[in-house]
């Protein structure tokens, strides 16, 4: 009886403490810092200065490319999860949690957690550079709330993506392998080009992929442009892949510690 | 239940797919007394210890530790025990304090309680100087006292230490020693592994030997040493019929017998008078054994003895 009086409170305090650590982890790894910092600002800036020219979207080059390059940043940001993940994995700290009782859940919360404050801090660095190179978006404080809700949920779900995978991966290279994959996912999107600029074959997918309406539900309301049903479809995907993701890293990580 | 042993197993069997790695451990550890598990590696020693700290769950047999069901109530022994695994469980990126206050919290200890508990821990183990300092700075050694001072965080019933001194420099080693006794001086009880023979002398009032997944022998540093001793005498016959001979009067105490080298070894405390005794009683008329040696019994000698001679055994039950 006392166990379950106990828990509810003593669960949230874990996920703190977790929390705490995983912030404290994340602002130490200045190697990854910099990798998920440096390399969007210096692909906004190769669009935006060597292919901007070339490419035609209807506007200025550098206010499409903006909320995709924002994506990528996010993308990239959210899937080093997996590499914490496993880090945790492969180490002895996991069984020291566990002998403590301390749940996955909030390992992994604190990862996700940790994941989703230093995504908003990149994306707002992301927008001061694009801010200095002439990004002007048009956007009224409800639109820039709903932008920075729509990108925080689907940094929330990516995160819990992330973590499933790095409960997968069983070495830091694998989970560097998955990072990989989801910075490239924004290619065949509407992130950098228009869609229909790509070859027929690849419509299908690029139109239904999961970043292709969070890219459009950025632009249009950080530019003041209709968005159409992208925000509801974004809204979609990112409650799926969460409610897969977290289902999933709570089934893979029973089965990984049996 | 006051009387109640800290850790009761039986039958424990665990396998990795077709791999079994334990074959029915049955051990029972007296509250506040140490019991060493010995072994090489893959004997199962590491499997034991998880089990028991319930990371681990059995396909077969039970285990009680501080009198809780290690499957059926995992909760109530994850609060009684602490654990020090193989691996350091320790981040690399944190400091020190860091570490101890992060895992103070995980206790359920308030924010003060935590700061106070992570400072005196690090006091206890001299890691004071480094505690504002990334445990990446840190020796071998200080992760070791730090990954040690993790798991005594909430005064543990029972403590498992698994491989505490591998790879530790003597210095080292010599602090972790210090350690477990001032544990059971506060009345805890130690379960730890270790590949040393020393180490489970000067530590343990239970040793027990493990192999194969199974409790080969079990006993006082005393007994143990009694069965194996603690020095090994090395002879070598002066010719093949001395050889024969020799063999002949060992009986069920010949070790290692190498007919090729003409050589056997037999057990013994390493005294003086035990060797001058032996030499005596096998060789009377001092034309058999043509040269002798002395060294310390490893472990190596104790499987040999204790699990490897098949006449040893016999020798064991009496």
């Amino acid at each position: 009886m006392s166990e379950l009086a106990l828990r509810p409170p003593s669960l949230i305090g874990d996920v703190r403490a977790m929390i705490g650590r995983s912030v404290r982890l994340s602002a130490r790894n200045v190697d990854a810092l910099v990798t998920a910092l440096a390399l969007p600002i210096m692909l906004m800036l190769l669009f935006v200065y060597l292919f901007g020219g070339a490419i035609d979207t209807g506007t200025a080059y550098v206010t499409y490319v903006v909320p995709g390059v924002i994506l990528l940043c996010a993308g990239f940001g959210s899937s080093l999860t997996a590499v914490a993940v496993t880090e945790d994995m492969k180490g002895g700290i996991m069984d020291r949690f566990r002998s403590m009782d301390v749940s996955g859940a909030a390992v992994l919360g604190g990862h996700v957690v940790a994941s989703i404050a230093r995504n908003l801090m990149s994306t707002v660095l992301v927008l001061a550079v694009a801010f200095l190179i002439g990004f002007r978006p048009h956007a009224d404080p409800l639109a820039w709330l709903a932008a920075v809700g729509v990108l925080a949920l689907f940094v929330l779900a990516l995160s819990w993506f992330s973590a499933a995978a790095g409960l997968i991966a069983r070495s830091a290279e694998a989970a560097g392998g998955f990072t990989f994959f989801v910075m490239f996912l924004p290619y065949p999107s509407s992130a950098f080009v228009p869609i229909d600029t790509m070859p027929s074959w690849l419509h299908g997918f690029a139109e239904h992929q999961p970043f292709t309406p969070v890219i459009e539900s950025m632009r249009g309301l950080l530019l003041g442009t209709p968005v159409g049903n992208a925000p509801w479809l974004a809204l979609a995907w990112c409650g799926g892949i969460l409610a897969v993701s977290v289902a999933a890293s709570g089934f893979l990580f029973h089965r990984r510690i049996r | 239940m006051p009387h109640e042993p800290a850790i009761e197993a039986s039958g424990l069997e665990k396998s990795y797919g077709e791999v079994p790695v334990l074959g029915g451990v049955d051990l029972t550890v007296a509250r506040g007394s140490v019991y060493a598990l010995l072994g090489p590696n893959g004997a199962g020693k590491t499997t034991t210890v998880r089990v028991l700290a319930t990371l681990l769950r059995p396909d077969a047999g039970t285990a009680r530790v501080a009198g809780h069901d290690v499957v059926r109530e995992r909760a109530k022994v994850r609060r009684a025990i602490g654990l020090t695994g193989q691996d350091t469980a320790i981040d690399e990126l944190q400091t020190g304090a860091e570490n101890l206050r992060m895992m103070a919290r995980l206790c359920r200890l308030s924010r003060r309680a935590a700061r106070a508990r992570a400072i005196e821990l690090l006091e206890r183990f001299d890691l004071t100087g480094a505690a504002d300092r990334r445990v990446a700075t840190y020796s071998g050694g200080m992760r070791r006292r730090l990954d040690l001072a993790a798991g005594l965080i909430v005064r543990p019933e029972v403590i498992f230490l698994d491989e505490p001194t591998t790879g530790l420099d003597p210095r080292s080693r010599q602090a972790v020693w210090e350690v477990v006794t001032g544990l059971t001086r506060d009345g805890v009880t130690v379960f730890l592994t270790t590949q040393y023979l020393e180490e489970a002398d000067r530590l343990a009032d239970t040793v027990a030997v493990m192999d194969g997944g199974k409790l080969a022998a079990e006993g006082s540093p005393a007994e143990l040493k009694h069965q194996v001793a603690g020095h090994r005498l090395d002879l070598t016959a002066a010719d093949r019929g001395a050889f024969d001979e020799l063999l002949a009067a060992l009986g069920s105490r010949a070790v290692a017998p190498a007919g090729e080298r003409l050589a056997v070894s037999v057990a013994t405390d390493g005294s003086a008078g035990h060797v001058r005794a032996l030499l005596d009683e096998l060789d009377p008329a001092r034309r058999v054994i043509a040269r002798f040696a002395v060294h310390s019994a490893t472990l190596d000698d104790v499987f040999l003895a204790l699990t490897g001679h098949p006449t040893e055994k016999e020798t064991a039950g009496v």
